[in-house]
């Protein structure tokens, strides 16, 4: 028999099952195709300038920052503002993201490269396919649009989110990814990011930057 | 064959880990930081304990239907592109793994934090076959240069202090300037980034454990704060997945609902910084990721634990807040455990995954004070199943002579009311009498266990039932 076989034996011997219940096969059908809500934390459930500002408050609980404009044309001197703040180089990497792409960035020195990260770049900033007000974190989905490597390798990494991706919960950003890919289907990574990366292995004290960014700067577009 | 175990030995690991004061001094960070930060994330969700309902009952439902979601998971990881390895037992899983490697060609793997990948003993395999594994978590790193096992299941090197750190940074990173300063433990962490970066940018290989999978898309979960995780599955050409059975959950939704209870239950943070949901190798629309995605699902004794009591323990989601919470471990620590898994969850595992006959002890060291369970995210009944697995030992005559012949001692009192309140009357008695003088004992026959580390209270006199039914007439009158 197959190891696949033996186990599956196994489960079935020891649930008292054999795996052909019709009643079972309903449930477990039934749950995979309604994926029934659970309990809701009442705290996200606000909206408008109120989930805009939760959204912000748990951004900066998480340790990292997050600014505000009032239009995509606004971003990339926002971002050239970010990066001169904290003496850091007009550099930048970016994917293809249409929306990226529109911004005017010859209005910035910021020199721009393209594509995904070999690990030696210092800034990248990448487009959110969401926000989460609840806990203050961002959806990034994979693609030649914003390539994972973005979220992890650079020191400083910049996210751009539109205010009205900005949910109340994590089960409202599902719903988005179910309409966009289709029910069961899922892009190859989806990233939360909760706050720039950190690490309390050396005598539980928190330092910031581990791994991943050592900041995580977010700004959110109002149109 | 899983990873040697020294749990047998118990009794001697925990008097060697009380006499050491660097372990001890490591100790007192577990028991300051953890459980308030884990109170205070408690206390600002309301929701949270409807959560931890929640979060049982979507493990229980999944055990319950376990078959049924593999199929379906398998089926879904198929369809996004990917492989599905089964394994029976640790030696399967790693013949698994070590043939995906060399199919790739590996000469370096990077690794992510993951506790089966432990208990199966994936790295010394790898080594002995000329692959190196490179563990990438900050904690696991450092365990690894000093070829110790983790002491906890969310910081592996939680019984360290800086200054241990610092020397085996500078054992080890030879190329390094020796008169750098490393007095901060920031610098430590600097260097270990640095290091780790070329790490990631050269492996063939990157494996990974899974928190979570997920039937309804064929999705794997890994949940970090440092990022090493990512980086160990997004810079490869193969990433592997390893995973025990129990780690499926049904759908997105149910995912989400644990999500809320376990960095909350862990370190206390709202959600950890990288929650990451990996589905398929790379897509033609990808511009990084892995070409190839395997993952090996271990069973490793869990589908024997379903159907039987210890099914409640498949539950587990691996936060750490029983340990965190645990006195026991807060004495010893997470080596004297002797295998992989310590503290309260290691306590009712272990037994069951490598025979009660060498893992004994483990559920024996207990105060069965209850901080486990009533912190536990998916409300394992730790203590209940520690009792199991004594009444267990003792069925199996595991229990020692002297144990066995005090408990019968006790029993025939115990079974006999009239008796046993006679028998006690006249011992606290006579023992009140003894030690009236000094108030305590430094030395009483058969109880030397007590006497040579501290002192006997003397009693009063009175034993505690007639003083309950004194108290209990007077409260009535």
């Amino acid at each position: 028999m197959s190891a696949r076989d033996e186990i599956f034996a196994n489960i079935r011997r020891s649930l008292g099952v054999n795996g052909s219940e019709k009643i079972r096969q309903q449930m477990v059908a039934d749950r995979l195709e309604r994926s029934p809500k659970g309990v809701i934390p009442q705290r996200g459930q606000v909206s408008g300038a109120e989930r805009l500002a939760l959204f912000k408050t748990m951004v900066e609980t998480s340790l990292a920052t997050v600014t505000e404009v009032s239009a995509p044309a606004e971003v990339p001197q926002s971002i050239a503002l970010f990066l001169r703040n904290h003496n850091l180089p007009a550099t930048l990497r970016m994917g293809d993201d249409p929306r990226l792409n529109a911004m005017p960035w010859s209005e910035t020195t910021l020199e721009i490269a393209q594509g995904p990260s070999e690990g030696r770049d210092l800034n990248a900033v990448s487009h959110a396919f969401g926000g989460i007000a609840e806990s203050g974190t961002l959806a990034m989905v994979s693609g030649h649009e914003n390539p994972s490597t973005l979220n992890f390798l650079p020191d400083n990494h910049i996210i751009v989110v539109s205010a009205k991706d900005i949910a109340s919960d994590y089960e409202a950003v599902w719903n988005r990814i179910r309409f966009a890919y289709g029910k069961g289907t899922m892009p190859r990574t989806v990233n939360w990011i909760t706050g720039p990366s950190r690490s309390g292995d050396i005598e539980q004290t928190l330092l910031l930057g581990a791994h991943g960014p050592r900041r995580l700067h977010v700004v959110v577009v109002r149109d | 064959m899983n990873v040697h175990s020294t749990s047998p030995e118990f009794k001697q690991n925990a008097a060697r880990a009380l006499n050491d004061s660097q372990l001890q001094k490591a100790l007192g960070n577990v028991k300051q930081g953890f459980i308030d930060k884990r109170r205070m994330a408690a206390d600002k969700l309301p929701e949270f304990e409807a959560l931890r309902d929640s979060a049982r009952d979507i493990k229980n439902h999944t055990l319950e239907h376990l078959d049924l979601y593999l199929e379906a998971y398998e089926e879904k990881v198929k369809a996004s592109g990917g492989h599905v390895h089964f394994a029976r037992d640790a030696a399967e899983a790693r013949d698994i793994i070590l043939t995906i490697c060399r199919e790739a060609g590996a000469k370096t793997v990077t690794k992510g934090k993951s506790m089966i990948s432990e208990e199966i003993g994936i790295n010394h395999h790898l080594e002995a076959h000329g692959i190196r594994p490179v563990e990438t978590d900050l904690g696991e790193y450092i365990i690894q240069l000093r070829n110790e096992l983790p002491s906890h299941i969310i910081a592996p090197a939680v019984h360290l202090n800086a200054t241990q750190v610092e020397e085996d940074f500078r054992r080890v990173h030879t190329h390094l300037d020796a008169k750098r300063d490393l007095s901060e433990p920031v610098q430590l962490l600097t260097e270990a980034r640095a290091v780790l970066r070329e790490r990631f940018l050269a492996a063939d290989v990157g494996i990974t454990g899974a928190n979570f999978l997920v039937a309804e898309t064929g999705t794997s979960i890994i949940v970090t704060n440092e990022g090493n995780g990512d980086l160990t599955q997004i810079l490869p050409k193969t990433h592997i997945v390893l995973a025990s059975l129990e780690k499926l959950v049904p759908t997105l939704e149910d995912v989400s609902q644990l999500l809320r209870v376990l960095a909350r239950s862990a370190t206390g943070q709202e959600l950890s910084v990288y929650t990451t949901f990996s589905t398929g190798p790379r897509r033609s629309t990808d511009a990084d990721g892995p070409e190839n995605y395997h993952v090996v699902l271990i069973d490793n004794g869990r589908s024997a634990m379903l159907g039987t009591s210890f099914e409640e323990m498949l539950r587990c989601i691996r936060c750490g807040a029983c340990m965190n919470h645990c006195p026991v471990y807060h004495a010893v620590g997470g080596h004297a455990y002797g295998w992989v898994y310590p503290g309260p969850m290691g306590a009712v595992l272990t037994p069951s995954l490598i025979g009660v006959d060498k893992a004994g002890h483990l559920p024996n060291a207990s105060t069965f004070c209850g901080r486990c369970e009533s912190v536990c995210p998916v409300r394992i009944p730790l203590p209940k199943l520690m009792r199991h697995w004594r009444e267990r030992e003792f069925e199996r005559h595991l229990t020692p002579a002297t144990v066995r012949s005090g408990l019968q001692f006790w029993g025939f009192f115990a079974k006999r009311p009239a008796l046993y309140r006679l028998a006690t009357r006249a011992a606290m008695g006579a023992l009140a009498l003894a030690g009236r003088q000094r108030g305590r004992f430094s030395w009483l026959p058969m109880a030397k266990g007590w006497t040579k580390y501290r002192d006997f209270p003397a009693p009063q006199g009175e034993t505690f039932q007639a003083r309950w039914k004194r108290e209990r007439k007077g409260a009535s009158a």
